[in-house]
């Protein structure tokens, strides 16, 4: 962890008892209180805080939930209309955890988002942001074995058509692809087995993210936060400690959030779902367009976009795990877009490029939309492939502040920062 | 260290031994872990069901259920079975038959899609070689496609009167499953 000063004192004799055995309270004093926070954070820093209550409340409502769900093809369906329904605030529950999950990926988008603008990603972070790309890996994984649960329209043939992109893997080796996708449904088709063992995974997925997550915080805390400007707390006039200037402002952006948070599960708890999912799944019935869920849209463009299964899968996969090489792929030695002034304006057309997938994705894969989906997913790995790459080395970046300090207070301070451009 | 010996001493040989023996044991315990998520016996035990084709009149189709997948019965018509067998196999994007009752290196003509003298009778398995989805056309007022058989409308594939892909992202023609004509109206799947 990284070296500030410790400033605990235990208060108590069971404390300092406690103390001198496991000093629990010691650490998290250290990480959580007196950890210095660059001064300049702004409010796009209080995501990670909001997306670790995100996690407790799908935890929390989901142990709740599994009280009550049946993870049976015949049951699960009425199970959930019977938590809607009858059990005692069932209602608010189902759809505290149903909004939590679209309320989690708007959160972790925002993040990640930040994190592109602000480089947050660029040495020596590279394992604090591999970590991250896991842990939305995991929590697109615990979203799509979830979205299965109501055993809906949208439910079932969402599983049908994701497990169907293993089958991809008969044109590499025939038979292989097959032989996958019946052991991940337990039979020739999608059907209570599948169910069920979606159900248990669904169950376990989440602590793994706990943990994930708890390396996340562990290597963010060993490399210290980044921030606006991109530049290291070089002096203690950087910094503020963590309690109570960061606590406050996370604690000030949770309540904004929550505002929202609420007001879909007040006003409109289905509103970010499908109808099609109230209809119970039938294997014989294809509802007309099987859309994802709003969060996976740009990714289901991407899959659409190509002509060739294989191809698509291939694309679809790539677009994700292609952030794990953003650290090497990106070549400019200037941390924050604000400082780059080309690639400033190429990261927002790639935030363009997916949002624009995001809708397509919502759209039949027919005519003009395929022809987009083309052009954006052709943006998109552009963008990551040899625009970044290029970029790095061509640009000059614009002039950029000695310290943080600097930044926030101007050029008299220059004397208190006196170190070095980065 | 003994590894750092000239020669590989008794230690090293007991380090390897140990270690690929615990490896060894470590696959044997993930074995039944993995295994019991494949369909037990009770789910592969083939089924077959019979169905009676009286009823399906000239440009008509049924569906059937067979091992949990939706059969595409389809009573072709005349033009239909004329569109099929005009299509050169060259310009098919998938050249195989596909027929379980064929070897697996049948041409994807229309001959070999159906049966011998029951040229009029296609069955299918009715899932589309794309993403799985069930695919429109067998009601008479569904969209059938540019080439006349079937549509997915999951994803935009194109399917001709004979079942064979013919354009949209799917890679295979529909597989015709096993079966045989018990009676001249009568078939047998599985």
């Amino acid at each position: 962890m990284a070296q500030h000063e410790d400033t605990y004192k235990p208060g108590s004799r069971l404390e300092q008892w406690l103390d001198e055995r496991l000093p629990l309270a010691r650490m998290m004093h250290g990480q959580f209180v007196d950890f210095p926070t660059p001064r300049n954070l702004n409010y796009l820093w209080t995501f990670g805080g909001i997306l670790t209550f995100c996690l407790v409340i799908q935890i929390v409502t989901g142990i709740v939930l599994a009280m009550h769900y049946v993870p049976s093809d015949k049951l699960a369906f009425d199970s959930i209309e019977h938590i809607r329904r009858d059990v005692n605030y069932g209602w608010l529950i189902r759809s505290v955890h149903a909004v939590g999950a679209s309320m989690f990926f708007v959160a972790v988008y925002v993040h990640m988002a930040r994190g592109l603008y602000y480089g947050s990603y660029k040495a020596p972070r590279e394992v604090l942001w591999i970590l991250g790309v896991i842990i939305y890996l995991l929590m697109m994984a615990t979203g799509f074995l979830g979205y299965t649960l109501p055993w809906g329209q949208m439910s079932f043939w969402g599983v049908t058509v994701i497990t169907n992109l293993f089958s991809s893997l008969d044109s590499i080796i025939p038979g292989l692809g097959t032989k996958i996708v019946t052991w991940l449904w337990g039979g020739y088709s999608v059907s209570g087995v599948t169910l069920n063992r979606f159900f248990s995974l669904h169950y376990l997925l989440p602590f793994v993210i706990v943990g994930v997550v708890a390396l996340h915080i562990w290597a963010l805390h060993v490399v210290g936060q980044n921030n606006p400007t991109g530049i290291e707390i070089k002096t203690k006039s950087d910094s503020v400690p963590m309690a109570p200037y960061a606590v406050m402002k996370d604690m000030f952006a949770l309540f904004a959030f929550m505002l929202v948070f609420g007001w879909f599960v007040f006003y409109a708890p289905d509103y970010l779902g499908h109808a099609d999912n109230y209809i119970e799944a039938n294997p014989l019935v294809t509802p007309p367009h099987i859309v994802p869920e709003w969060y996976y849209l740009p990714f289901y463009a991407i899959l659409r976009a190509v002509p060739s299964k294989l191809g698509g899968v291939a694309l679809m996969f790539g677009s994700i795990l292609i952030l794990l090489f953003l650290p090497w792929l990106d070549t400019s030695r200037v941390r924050s877009a604000r400082y780059r002034p080309i690639f400033k304006w190429l990261l927002f057309l790639f935030f363009f490029s997916f949002l624009a997938l995001g809708y397509l994705g919502s759209k039949p894969a027919e005519g003009v939309y395929v022809m987009w989906a083309q052009i954006f997913t052709t943006y998109y790995f552009l963008f990551f492939l040899v625009l970044m790459p290029i970029v790095g080395v061509l640009e000059t970046p614009s002039p950029m502040p000695r310290s943080i300090t600097e930044s926030v207070l101007g050029e008299k301070s220059a004397g208190s920062a006196a170190v070095a451009k980065h | 260290m003994a590894s750092e010996a000239e020669n590989p001493n008794r230690r090293d040989f007991l380090t390897v031994a140990a270690t690929s023996w615990a490896a060894v044991g470590a696959a044997a315990t993930l074995w039944p872990l993995v295994q019991q998520m494949n369909p037990d016996a009770s789910t592969q035990a083939l089924a077959s069901v019979e169905v009676d084709l009286a009823p399906v009149k000239e440009g008509q189709a049924i569906t059937v259920m067979w091992r949990g997948k939706p059969i595409f019965i389809r009573n072709r018509t005349k033009a239909e079975i004329e569109a099929a067998l005009k299509t050169p196999v060259g310009e098919l994007k998938d050249g195989k038959a596909r027929n379980s009752n064929l070897p697996e290196t049948a041409a994807a003509t229309d001959q070999n899609r159906v049966k011998k003298d029951h040229a009029n009778w296609l069955v299918l398995v009715g899932i589309c070689t794309h993403l799985g989805c069930i695919p429109k056309g067998q009601a008479l007022a569904d969209a059938k496609g540019d080439y006349g058989g079937w549509f997915c409308p999951c994803h935009g594939s194109h399917y001709d009167t004979s079942g064979r892909i013919r354009k949209g992202p799917a890679p295979e023609n529909f597989p015709v499953p096993p079966f045989q004509f018990v009676t001249d109206s009568k078939i047998k799947i599985g």
